[in-house]
């Protein structure tokens, strides 16, 4: 008689090394349910008191954390004054008036002819933009993170290729933490994640050199907040 | 394929580290900076404590039910058009990358800062293999230049300074004119900025590390200040996330508890910059992404480590808090370890996967001082961890025969309390004797290897033992 020798996969090889370790076979019902359980209860952990403010403080820490973190941050009371902070934005910069932004219905229904001189471009960069616009989903006030995600409407390269990246986030997505815009995406987007989010905490920076602290690494050097509407809290710098 | 270490050496590598000026310069940053950052924020964050505790058991549930969660993370991984590699050994890991890389007739390829890459020598087995993978993390670009290891698991060029980065930049950016000014920090940034974006732009494969996998949504994440895993994840035409099996967590809920603690333990950040959440390859509207999304999953021996006495390791999320509060490592830096891993964590997970018999001197160069396993972020019991491999090199032999019989010589007085005291108490006296006058030795029969670095104090006044019988019982 002929033994049969079936190579295992590296796949089961290492399976069955985690469950000889662990001494289980993998079948255990009590197991799979804690697992199955988690997996679709996802609870929450501890959660820092420090977000959980009514809408205009946490607003307000927002943008005391985005400029703790060297971004800067303006507000405006309406959509339609966002053209005018973006071009007040670039000529505070000395950047030429020309953005580059994807084809988000936020963005899209701005009034950006109110800047006649300011050029808008649609679609991803490739690396020649100065200045791009994007729309964040969400943020969070506890650390001044923007929350991003990928598709058509904001493109992912114009978060890190374009030197200046200016992003739109409307006061009422302004979360005191991380749980709540993970509860959102959720919602939004089901099952399935957006191929990429992006939690974003200030401008691109380096310590790498005798630990000095250089912001424009290999992303955007500014990192330039608009929050738009009521609760947005007054505007905490200039920008 | 994985780095040849020079653990075994660790006593000379580290005699020659206590010598070089310009290590021992750049080393102060360490002590100073990262300590003072993380316990600035540590302390505005009253949860903190809270947190580490959360994230400890996170990782201990995790590890418990590794198998299922693995499988769960596979399968939604797929569900979304990724595809997932085990690999046993760091040899199967190289080889499903380079077969990734052939089969889109790669040349190049840029690479995030990846630990495991680093374990398992990707770098030099793809350049064997015609492939020329360029780091892009500015600190692993750096030592890439100079051929060298990371000196520290996020600050890879740590052991240098900015004369020597300068050097190396003039050495390898031969293409830019000789006479220009590169004094600065900022000028260097700039320079390698310039210089890497033309790689990330022309690059066919991006590879990088991963800091997390999440069971629940099957998506790989990363954590940057630079931005380059970014640039290197979103421009060529497929992303090769390099992990070991135990960087899964269940739920992104999980992963936002274990961010709290990462970037604050590290960099001593709220925040880092870019936290990015990747799941599968480009979707049929997305203007841009990767094509194909691949994810290498390790084992490298850590599945073995899951049943024994370093199971705690696993719950490592390489923030390099151990090494920035270590004070051997303030002292010789992380080269010296010999291997990719140093400080507290590279001394007990060295042993692991390279072998006790390479790395015993690691888990000996401590003064278990204890600050490790204090500032550890998911309260590893680094110094316990430590003892055990002492026990284990112990058991086995491998210590040599000095300072076996010394212990031996040691037990035999320590088990005999009268003895003991009998001994110390005439050694302490024929000590003083020999030495009035002069407060020390400079030299002492049978102690020359410590007397050959520092002077021995002549004992003075009573024994510490003999001072304490006398104040506890007046």
């Amino acid at each position: 008689m002929e033994e049969t020798v079936i190579a295992m996969s590296a796949r089961d090889t290492i399976l069955a090394s985690i469950r000889a370790s662990l001494g289980v076979t993998g079948q255990e019902a009590p197991r799979r349910k804690i697992v199955a359980d988690r997996l679709s209860a996802h609870p929450a952990g501890v959660v820092p008191r420090r977000g959980q403010l009514p809408a205009p403080e946490r607003a307000e820490l927002f943008a005391r954390m985005v400029e703790a973190a060297a971004g800067t941050l303006a507000s405006v009371a309406s959509a339609e004054d966002v053209p005018s902070a973006v071009a007040a934005f670039l000529r505070r910069h000395n950047l030429p008036p020309s953005v580059q932004r994807g084809g988000d219905d936020l963005l899209a229904a701005l009034p950006w002819q109110r800047e006649p001189s300011l050029e808008v471009a649609v679609g991803p960069s490739d690396g020649r933009q100065l200045a791009s616009v994007s729309h964040a989903f969400g943020a969070v006030a506890e650390t001044g993170t923007l929350v991003l995600t990928a598709g058509p409407d904001n493109p992912t390269t114009l978060n890190f290729l374009p030197d200046n990246h200016i992003v739109v986030v409307e006061a009422k997505d302004i979360a005191g933490d991380f749980e709540t815009v993970l509860a959102r995406l959720r919602d939004r987007f089901g099952d399935s994640l957006p191929r990429v989010v992006n939690m974003i905490t200030g401008p691109s920076r380096s310590a790498d050199i005798e630990q000095t602290l250089i912001l424009g690494a290999h992303g955007p050097r500014r990192l330039h907040v608009i929050v738009v509407g009521e609760g947005a809290g007054p505007a905490t710098g200039t920008g | 394929m994985s780095t040849v270490a020079t653990s075994p050496r660790f006593k000379d590598n580290a005699r020659k580290a206590l010598g070089d000026r310009e290590l021992q310069s750049a080393l102060k940053f360490v002590e100073v900076n990262f300590i003072a950052r993380r316990r600035e924020v540590a302390d505005k964050l009253p949860e903190f404590e809270a947190l580490r505790d959360s994230a400890r058991d996170i990782k201990d549930h995790t590890l418990a039910h590794l198998d299922l969660y693995l499988e769960a993370y596979e399968k939604r991984v797929t569900e979304q058009g990724g595809q997932v590699h085990y690999a046993v050994t760091a040899d199967d890991a190289c080889r499903i990358a380079l077969d990734i890389c052939r089969e889109l007739g790669a040349k190049t390829v840029t690479k995030g800062k990846s630990m495991i890459g680093e374990e398992i020598g990707i770098n030099d087995f793809l350049e064997a293999n015609a492939i020329t993978p360029i780091e892009t993390d500015l600190g692993e670009y750096i030592i890439q230049l100079r051929h060298e290891l990371p000196s520290h698991i996020i600050a890879p060029a740590v052991h240098l300074t900015k004369a020597q980065v300068e050097a190396d930049f003039r050495r390898a950016h031969s293409h830019l004119p000789a006479d220009r000014s590169l004094v600065e920090p900022e000028t260097m940034l700039a320079e390698a900025r310039a210089v890497l974006r033309e790689k990330f732009l022309a690059a066919d494969v991006g590879i990088t590390g991963a800091n997390f996998l999440v069971a629940e949504t099957g998506s790989s994440i990363i954590v940057t200040n630079e931005g380059n895993g970014d640039l290197t994840q979103t421009l060529p035409k497929a992303h090769i996330v390099l992990a070991s099996i135990e960087k899964l967590v269940p739920t992104l809920e999980d992963a936002a508890q274990m961010l709290r603690v990462l970037a604050r333990s590290a960099t001593g950040q709220e925040m880092s910059v870019y936290t990015t959440v990747s799941t599968g390859p480009r979707r049929a509207d997305d203007p841009d992404g990767p094509g194909a999304y691949h994810v290498i999953i390790l084992d490298n021996g850590r599945s073995a480590m899951l049943g024994g006495q370093f199971r705690e390791m696993l719950r490592c999320i390489r923030c390099g808090a151990c090494m920035n509060h270590c004070p051997v490592y303030h002292a010789v830096g992380g080269h010296a370890y010999g291997w990719v891993y140093p400080g507290p964590m590279g001394a007990v997970l060295t042993p692991s996967l390279i072998g006790v018999d390479k790395a015993g001197h690691l888990p000996n160069a401590s003064t278990f001082c204890g600050r490790c396993e204090e500032v550890c972020p998911v309260r590893i019991p680094l110094p316990k961890l430590m003892r055990h491999w002492r026990e284990r090199e112990f058991e086995r032999h491998l210590s040599p025969a000095t300072v076996r019989s010394s212990l031996a010589l040691w037990a035999f007085f320590a088990k005999r309390p009268w003895l003991y005291r009998a001994a110390t108490s005439l050694a302490m006296r024929a000590l003083a004797f020999l030495g009035r006058g002069r407060g020390r030795f400079r030299w002492l029969p049978l102690a020359s290897s410590w007397t050959r670095h520092r002077d021995f104090p002549t004992p003075q006044g009573a024994s510490f033992q003999a001072q304490w019988k006398k104040r506890s019982s007046p």
